[in-house]
């Protein structure tokens, strides 16, 4: 293996979604021709011959297990130990839906708390190993707690753009690490706008920005862990929270690669798409079956998928279209109650993503497109410690005086134990 | 000089207008579209901006202020 072969892995080049022009493998996400998005392309032959179910299983419990199928230095990550996280059979959960068999993939106990570990531990490799020594992103929350607590374990500068209005609480996760913390006064687009600026005048890499060709492919480990954890068979229904639609797509391309490389049967699961109702563009364009985003001005309280224009939702409407999925919205209501829902049957207490992902499982049921005895998977992405003010009207305790007396009169007050 | 890309999404009552030629016209700025799509009720294009930095975002702001959304081409890079 040459240098160049070591850092990038099986890759071979970036390719453009567009016009399947080739780029080389560097920093960079937008084809030079017609600016559409770059992916990563692999030597799958290469890795044909030394992947096997064996193989992954006898590799590191992390996403590093899939190092051949990543586009960076698989023997020497940048490396928080994120994925491999418990793939859950949900069986209280199923019996109130009226499953059987229901599973959550619960990244909620990444590093960091949420799936961005993933995606952030790919990037940071691959940042540290192109040169850079400093690291970005613009994010109200998830993102950046991944990004500074990466860039602190690679020894590289960090800096985390916030909008100014933003809560201080959301990012003391971020801000635990050291990196320096932008407050922009601005609005969302503004913000965007800088952010973008920032990253073509500045050598660094910004994750979701020049490193995002690499940076998605991390989320492909969600694809790979719940094939492996299923016995290596793929669901018949994915249910995914989506905010730019990466992560969505990246989940299908895990379950087709297994199967490229033989390692499963060919996937035959129904992707569904799951966004809160105030930022759901999506769900719009898939209700009025148009392949055509229409930005929106995210209103919801699931803020980590609060993203109006989102980079890969036309692809994400393909995938749809694909595999005979779906997109459907939930109002913040019923995201609460799914929160609790969850929270109660499974012991899980997800983010409002997780909540969003519950109360769509619900509706998909509800409405017929899930069968009890279909093999379901819902993927929780986040933990719900990080952003309590969602549910914080659920707080309701007995309030007493230190006596046991005062005990049992408040209980019998309300009916008894 | 400087060169940057935007992709801009014009709502209905903008179809019509040419405001692309306008932004050629009222700002020192060459504009340089790479990829389109308009249907009968909204379009966006994707495209080059070259001038001086204060004159792209003059223009910016007037395609802004004229109800043009103007995002990076990426999409949104403010994530959660």
């Amino acid at each position: 293996m040459t240098q160049t072969q070591k850092m990038t892995g099986f890759a071979t080049a970036l390719r453009c979604k567009e016009c399947s022009r080739e780029a080389p493998l560097e920093a960079r996400n937008v084809c030079d021709f017609c600016f559409g998005p770059l992916e990563v392309q692999y030597d799958y032959d290469a890795i044909k011959g030394r992947m096997t179910r064996e193989s992954i299983q006898k590799g590191p419990l992390s996403m590093w297990r899939y190092a051949d199928l990543l586009p960076a230095d698989g023997a020497n990550p940048v490396d928080l130990s994120a994925g491999f996280t418990p793939l859950i059979k949900a069986d209280r959960l199923a019996k109130k839906l009226g499953l059987n068999e229901l599973y959550l993939k619960n990244d909620c106990v990444n590093p960091t708390h949420s799936f961005k570990d993933r995606v952030v531990s790919v990037a940071m490799t691959v940042a540290r190993d192109y040169g850079f020594d400093t690291v970005a992103c613009a994010s109200t929350g998830n993102l950046a707690g991944a990004v500074a607590a990466h860039a602190a374990r690679a020894g590289l500068k960090g800096y985390v753009f916030i909008p100014s209005d933003l809560e201080l609480g959301k990012i003391v996760g971020a801000a635990i690490y050291g990196p320096t913390l932008v407050s922009v006064k601005g609005s969302y687009d503004e913000v965007n706008r800088l952010c973008s600026e920032v990253a073509d005048r500045y050598e660094w890499a910004f994750v979701n920005i020049n490193v995002r060709p690499y940076y998605s492919e991390g989320s492909k480990t969600l694809g790979y862990e719940v094939a492996e954890q299923l016995g290596w068979r793929t669901p018949d229904h994915a249910i995914v929270p989506v905010a730019s639609g990466s992560m969505f797509t990246k989940i299908w391309k895990g379950y087709n690669e297994f199967h490229d490389l033989g390692l499963i049967s060919e996937p035959k699961t129904h992707m569904h798409v799951a966004q809160g109702l105030g930022s759901s563009p999506i769900v719009t364009a898939y209700e009025s079956g148009m392949m055509d985003i229409r930005p929106v001005r995210p209103n919801t309280i699931a803020k980590s998928l609060a993203i109006g224009n989102p980079a890969d939702g036309f692809y994400a409407l393909k995938t749809i279209e694909e595999t005979g999925g779906s997109a459907h919205a939930v109002p913040d209501g019923v995201i609460v109650e799914s929160m609790q829902l969850l929270a109660e049957t499974e012991g899980i207490f997800a983010e409002t993503a997780g909540g969003v992902t519950i109360g769509v499982l619900s509706q998909l049921v509800a409405e017929g497109t899930i069968k009890p005895d279909d093999v379901t998977v819902a993927y929780i992405t986040g933990s719900g410690l990080k952003t309590q003010e969602p549910v914080e009207g659920i707080v309701n305790p007995i309030s007493i005086e230190p006596s046991f007396n005062a005990f049992v009169d408040a209980l019998e007050a309300r009916g008894g134990i | 000089m400087a060169t940057v890309r935007y992709k801009f999404t014009f709502p209905t009552d903008l179809i019509q207008e040419p405001i692309i030629w306008k932004l050629g016209r009222e700002f020192e700025l060459v504009t340089n579209i790479r990829r389109a799509n308009v249907v009968e009720d909204s379009g966006w294009v994707i495209l080059e901006l070259d001038g001086e930095r204060d004159e792209i975002e003059k223009g910016v702001s007037w395609v802004t202020t004229r109800g043009v959304r103007v995002d990076p081409v990426p999409g949104d890079v403010l994530d959660g």
